[in-house]
């Protein structure tokens, strides 16, 4: 009698299901051939060799990779996913950091004020802020440990030389991406911070006041290398300007551009390293 | 559900489809690192200390944390190399590294076996004069640049005796003249002598590695070395400085 009546399956009938993976067709059915599904989707997909082709020849975002892959690049082993995970974090910052520009001004007077706005007044500001600033902490790292996967791997072999020029590029101009935007806060931190690492500039051999040889070239504390950097002779609203100009269009920039050539080397060069 | 036609699978037989096979993977990638990223960022604020005043310095005064390598380095060196020419140099070293290792093996694998000294090398740069001096910055200097256990409080009046010496004066030079020249002597010889003797060890391979190749190899090498060297010297001998120029100290 018990077996007859509809409604209450067993629990070891519905484990049985589970295990088979019969429920989740029975699922997937009832969805796909639902009224609000088939009304939605006019026609389903197949997934069919020509089909998994065109799903990366003719998507702009897709088109980056190809179409096909040779299968051991694919194990995390190999890659360690960081080259992809550095990218992607790189967009976040981009957008946390757009976000974030419509809300800071790189004024001396009104920088540090605009800070506390966002992290007491600005709806989700200080969570934008948090994970601007963490994304590239995170990039640093990921950025480092692809470089390191790289070379173990001996990816930077022929054919793929140039490719790591391009990297090794990219992996300083992360550097300095971060270090400009060190500044921004405009707090102690930021300001003591870059005071110290600009003030190596000023020892530049030749052009830096207090490097070697800089008296045959005639630099002073006012006219050298650290001043160009800064806009003055000490870190103040001018050198806060460079490096917010820096930091959020001429270094981007540049890197965006290194991005496309590095993107655009690893399909020229063959795809992801293997064995030959 | 249509299969791909057998000939072709066993043509490529290594190769499979970006979609769905690549793809998914960087979806679940993207979903964890974003999940990780905004989780991290709900429970940990990023630091705002107070306004920017060029008056008060604060002690100590660290740079960023990835730059802490190349300030320890400044306990050894004059700015000029530890702020400039290493970084410079940290930047076209590796540059050079696929146009110096010109060892055909272990390309697009990993294996220790085949290339014992470039992963060497690199791990040598990498993990010790990278990021331990990362580390120490960040954890174990204090005021004043001092070290610090972490069990130690950070007093910022600690007292450490000056003690260092240049090495000529070690060697009993006494006069500014004569302690430049050796110096001189010291660190020409130390290039020079490393270099003739990279070279006789690989006498054999200069034809097949090339002559500029091997010489700007060995030149990084002995850089690399180098600075550990002066670390030792410092820290071990008290030596300051090894030649003093009226130009540069190194």
């Amino acid at each position: 009698m018990a077996n007859k009546a509809p409604g209450i399956p067993s629990i070891a009938d519905l484990i049985a299901k589970v295990k088979s993976g019969e429920i989740f067709k029975e699922i997937s059915k009832q969805i796909t051939e639902s009224q609000v599904w088939t009304s939605s989707f006019r026609h389903g997909y197949a997934d069919t060799p020509r089909n998994r082709v065109l799903q990366i020849a003719s998507n702009v975002w897709l088109h980056l990779h190809p179409v096909k892959m040779h299968r051991h690049a694919l194990r995390i082993k190999f890659t360690w996913c960081m080259g992809g995970i550095t990218f992607l974090l790189f967009l976040s910052t981009v957008v946390t950091g757009v976000i974030l520009m419509f809300y800071y001004r790189p004024v001396g007077e009104y920088a540090y004020y605009d800070m506390k706005y966002l992290q007491y007044d600005v709806p989700f500001g200080m969570l934008m802020r948090n994970m601007h600033r963490w994304a590239a902490h995170a990039m640093v790292i990921t950025v480092w440990l692809h470089m390191f996967r790289v070379f173990l791997t001996g990816s930077y072999k022929p054919p793929r030389e140039f490719n790591w020029v391009i990297g090794v590029f990219l992996v300083t101009f992360t550097l300095l991406l971060s270090f400009t935007g060190y500044l921004l806060p405009w707090d102690q931190l930021a300001m003591w911070a870059v005071t110290v690492g600009t003030n190596m500039a000023r020892a530049t051999p030749f052009l830096g006041n207090e490097g070697p040889f800089a008296e045959y070239v005639g630099v002073t504390p006012r006219y050298d290398a650290r001043s160009i950097l800064l806009g003055g002779s000490l870190v103040g609203p001018p050198a806060l300007l460079r490096f917010y100009v820096l930091h959020c269009i001429f270094i981007p920039l540049v890197a965006g551009a290194l991005m496309i050539v590095h993107f655009w080397r690893i399909r020229k060069d063959g795809g992801i390293s293997g064995p030959l | 559900m249509a299969v791909a036609p057998k000939k072709q699978v066993e043509a490529t037989p290594e190769k499979v489809h970006v979609w769905p096979y690549l793809v998914r993977l960087e979806f679940m990638c993207a979903i964890l690192v974003i999940l990780a990223l905004t989780v991290w960022s709900i429970g940990i604020d990023a630091p705002l200390e107070e306004a920017a005043n060029p008056t008060k310095t604060p002690n100590p005064s660290k740079a960023p944390w990835y730059f802490l390598g190349l300030q320890d380095i400044l306990v050894y060196f004059d700015p000029w190399f530890a702020g400039v020419v290493a970084p410079v140099l940290i930047i076209v070293g590796l540059m050079l590294i696929p146009y110096l290792d010109i060892n055909p093996k272990g390309n697009g694998y990993y294996t220790y076996e085949e290339r014992k000294l470039a992963i060497w090398v690199y791990c040598f740069g990498f993990l010790v004069l990278w990021i331990a001096l990362i580390i120490m910055g960040v954890f174990l200097r204090g005021p004043g640049w001092n070290l610090f256990m972490p069990w130690q409080y950070w007093d910022p009046h600690k007292v450490v005796a000056l003690t260092s010496v240049d090495l000529p004066y070690a060697l009993g030079v006494r006069t500014y003249n004569m302690a430049m020249l050796v110096g001189g002597i010291v660190i020409c010889g130390y290039f020079a002598v490393g270099t003739g003797v990279y070279f006789f060890m690989e006498r054999k391979a200069i034809k097949y590695v090339g002559f500029l190749r091997m010489f700007l190899k060995i030149q990084l090498y002995l850089i690399m070395i180098g600075i550990v060297i002066k670390i030792v010297l410092r820290l071990g001998f008290n030596i300051k400085y090894v030649w003093v120029t009226p130009w540069f100290n190194i």
